[in-house]
């Protein structure tokens, strides 16, 4: 297993840089640029601003400064929109949100999700099950753009008991609507799963004969088949715990949030390369690490797998 | 003499007091002064030479103060300057400080403070997007320092002494007065941008010389003021503390607003009428100066159809106006057959011939130029209309095309992001562009130049006579003269095809007073603004 780790950390290296090259080109492939606007730059104008942010340098040599910067003081560099802002502090004050709330949503969806799942596979077919499949379809069907707007006018407008946006670290109240808005999509997949998956389980062979043996039903939910039926979710929480810690546009832009998915969206559509690139180097290493956690995982949870 | 009399006129009205909030009869203030107003979007930066948004202006107004201001109406008021004079040749502007004006740490104000930050804004090191402001402004070696051929310290513009500014100009600029209440001309204090670096505009290190100060600021969820117990004229401020919140979403914005949670918002497109209705002393519509039109490419990328001035005439007379602006955008715009917006200062509204004839009798004529041109329904003109990503620039084209095709012209839209959009326009790569143009400063110049050759202008519209009337309009005693003769050769050679006046539609909630409603700006100052009780 750590060879595994070590290989897998190896190729993560030059996947990273990859990535950098490959989202750089791209960036400066598409049409306008960050200085780009409505009331077109005289040409002086705009030759300062290159000259200051390095862009009429020769593309190579922007890309080796870039990695360089990184390498060496772990400098993301200067956005180009926000200019008494760098990268690094963009994504310091936006970062911290988006994993609060994230990761609020992730327990969320993991712990209800789980839990309904394996509760609706135990009692298949009774009102349990129904009720259970019922709130996930409707939590699937209702997608956080849809759900967003509900909750405020619920908790906002009707009752008056949550703020309709913006974001504190204080105060939880500013916590609650995004983290169900983000949530509840990700539990109805959750519950969906582990339900499929328990009911494969549960009318396995090994199920059968630990029922035959006796032994009591609640160890053999929870020894013999939770385990195993976990699996399948476990390779689904992989990516969905990286897209819902770097961030949702909607609940961003819903809830103005401050977070870096909205970043990572506005930085591509004002082409402001640095912090497109800060974020995606970031999502990128996050992608990497927890793809390897989850593979670790796997392997935890069952022993026949090696590596 | 004539012109020594106007600039001694001039002189004396800015001699009158700037008060700050003044108080209506029989309005009873509410125990909070809060103010908690919209942003679409973050705040990119609170440093006034760096600053390229209208948002940002909104922002910056608040934490500092130029040499003159704008009242309710639009009207240029004393701001640190309480007066000026203007040499006969009109090359020279003198400007008289008001000595008590100080900075939020407690430092006195200075002429120095206002070179400073001009020479900031054409410093090629500086980077600013809006050194072509001060090119605009014709300040002596502005554009030479830009290139990078001069230092910055060469710039026409002298503190004479601590409370005297002198600008020189490289020709007389009739508007230039009006273009010091731009942010980019706003002072900045040395000493503090020295200290904190790129750091400064950070709240605890900004300091400012407005009536409010930057207190907190949480990168697109909030900006917070509070009010500067130093500003020269803090005895007449009312407000204690300013919000601006970010909701990237009008409709969202529409919800906190009824929420309580914000004092004044942007009406989206289309719910005016409605909400005139149900909260009808809530919802305004007031003048926005900004235009907006479908640019033709006239340049030799351009289709050589469009070359045509019938069929550029044909297709302005097709447009129903009156349906864009009363069924489609219902916020109280204006129909428009010309570019500068009609309630600009000064502006006399030129009498555009198209503008007097009825729809019915635009659209014949428009029928009968097209035939004669060879295009008719079964023989259609194809052309393509090139728009950036929004909802209301998709509803009206897709208007302009129902109204087009009967005529003889299909339209193709062409929906793109904004910045593939702008790239495409700049490059003459389009054959129609959606295109709108927001005033620098009130007056008509600011519409007019842009269709100069030497202007913004990417339809590369190329016109002698209409360069000329623009120079002569300089040094006119009555440059209106020029600008209608400037218009009309927009109105016969048709570069572009006006559609409508911007209005700006806003929920603002009755306790707010003292916002300039009449500003075609929408320039407002919380020093002038109070809340009434509840």
């Amino acid at each position: 297993m750590f060879g595994f780790i070590l290989r897998r950390l190896a190729v993560a290296i030059p996947t990273l840089l990859l990535l950098i090259i490959f989202s750089f080109l791209l960036m400066h492939a598409a049409p306008g640029g960050p200085f780009t606007q409505e009331r077109g730059l005289p040409p002086q104008v705009l030759a300062n601003l290159e000259a200051k942010y390095g862009l009429d340098d020769p593309l190579w040599k922007q890309i080796v400064d870039y990695v360089w910067g990184i390498l060496r003081h772990f400098d993301f560099g200067p956005s180009f929109v926000y200019p008494d802002r760098t990268v690094n502090e963009i994504i310091a004050a936006g970062f911290p949100v988006t994993l609060t709330y994230g990761l609020l949503s992730f327990i969320l969806a993991v712990v209800v999700g789980v839990c309904l799942g394996a509760a609706a596979a135990i009692r298949q077919n009774t009102w349990l099950d129904y009720l259970a499949v019922g709130i996930s379809i409707g939590a699937q069907v209702l997608p956080n753009f849809v759900m967003a707007p509900i909750l405020v006018l619920i908790f906002t407008l009707s009752l008056g008991w949550l703020p309709g946006g913006g974001w504190s670290f204080d105060n939880p109240d500013y916590w609650i609507m995004p983290v169900i808005a983000l949530g509840t999509s990700y539990m109805a997949s959750i519950a969906r799963i582990t339900r499929s998956s328990m009911l494969e389980v549960l009318s396995s062979n090994h199920i059968r004969t630990a029922r035959a043996k006796g032994l009591p039903e609640s160890r053999v939910i929870r020894k013999h088949a939770l385990k195993p039926a976990l699996l399948p979710v476990i390779s689904y929480l992989g990516p969905a715990f990286v897209s819902m810690i770097t961030g949702s546009v909607v609940i961003d832009m819903y809830f103005s949030t401050g977070g870096i998915g909205k970043s990572f969206v506005d930085s591509a559509l004002n082409r402001d390369y640095a912090v497109m690139m800060g974020v995606t180097i970031l999502v990128g290493a996050l992608t990497i690490l927890f793809s390897l956690i989850v593979d670790i995982l796997y392997a935890w949870i069952d022993p026949k797998i090696r590596y | 003499m004539r012109k020594f009399l106007i600039s001694t006129a001039i002189a004396t009205t800015f001699a009158l007091p700037s008060l700050a909030a003044t108080v209506a009869e029989g309005d009873e203030l509410a125990e909070t002064q809060e103010y908690n107003f919209w942003l679409l979007d973050a705040i990119k930066t609170t440093d006034p030479q760096k600053n390229t948004d209208v948002e940002g202006s909104q922002v910056l107004r608040q934490l500092f103060e130029g040499l003159m201001n704008e009242d309710e109406k639009g009207a240029m008021v004393p701001g640190v300057a309480t007066d000026y004079t203007v040499s006969e040749d009109g090359l020279t502007y003198t400007f008289n400080l008001r000595p008590e004006a100080k900075w939020s740490n407690g430092e006195p104000v200075t002429a120095g403070d206002f070179v400073y930050g001009w020479q900031r804004a054409v410093d090629p090191a500086n980077a600013s997007q809006y050194a072509w402001f001060m090119e605009l402004m014709n300040i002596v070696n502005a554009s030479e320092i830009v290139a990078g051929d001069m230092a910055p310290d060469q710039l026409g513009v002298t503190a004479v002494d601590d409370n005297t500014l002198e600008v020189k100009l490289t020709k007389p600029t009739p508007y230039f007065v009006k273009m010091t209440s731009h942010t980019t001309t706003f002072p900045v204090l040395k000493s503090v941008v020295d200290e904190f670096g790129d750091d400064w505009t950070q709240p605890g290190n900004l300091v400012g010389n407005g009536a409010f100060v930057l207190t907190d600021h949480n990168l697109g969820v909030t900006i917070t003021m509070e009010k500067n117990p130093e500003y020269w004229d803090a005895d007449n401020v009312i407000l204690t503390k300013m919000t601006g919140i970010t909701v990237n979403d009008q409709n969202v914005a529409l919800t906190r607003y009824q929420a309580g949670e914000l004092d004044r918002m942007d009406i989206p497109a289309g719910q005016y009428p409605r909400l005139k209705e149900e909260f009808p002393d809530e919802a305004v519509s007031m003048p926005y100066s900004c235009s907006y039109a479908y640019l033709v490419n006239m340049s030799d990328k351009g289709r050589e159809e469009l070359q045509d001035p019938n069929i550029r005439r044909a297709l302005a007379l097709g447009l129903n106006r009156d349906i864009i602006v009363e069924q489609v955008l219902q916020g109280g715009q204006r129909p428009s057959y010309n570019w500068t917006h009609w309630a600009t200062e000064g502006f006399e509204m030129p009498e555009i011939e198209m503008a007097g004839m009825t729809q019915e009798d635009r659209t014949a004529e428009a029928k009968r130029l097209l035939e004669e041109a060879g295009y008719t329904p079964d023989n259609p003109l194809n052309l393509t209309l090139n728009y950036n990503t929004s909802e209301d620039h998709k509803k009206i084209a897709v208007v302009a095309q129902q109204m087009w095709k009967p005529l003889g012209v299909n339209l193709t839209l062409n929906n793109m992001e904004w910045k593939v959009h702008t790239d495409r326009m700049q490059n003459q790569d389009f054959e129609l562009a959606r295109y709108a143009w927001c005033a620098d400063y009130n007056e008509a110049s600011t519409y007019l130049d842009y269709f100069r050759s030497t202007g913004s202008n990417y339809g590369e519209f190329n016109n002698a006579e209409y360069d000329a009337l623009l120079d002569e309009a300089v040094t006119s005693d009555n440059p209106n003269e020029q600008y209608t003769a400037a218009e009309q050769i927009l109105a016969a050679e048709l570069p572009l095809i006006p559609i409508y006046h911007y209005a700006n539609v806003d929920m603002i909630k009755p306790y707010v007073k003292g916002l300039a409603l009449e500003n075609v700006m929408d320039n407002w100052y919380g020093k002038d603004m109070y809340i009434t009780a509840h």
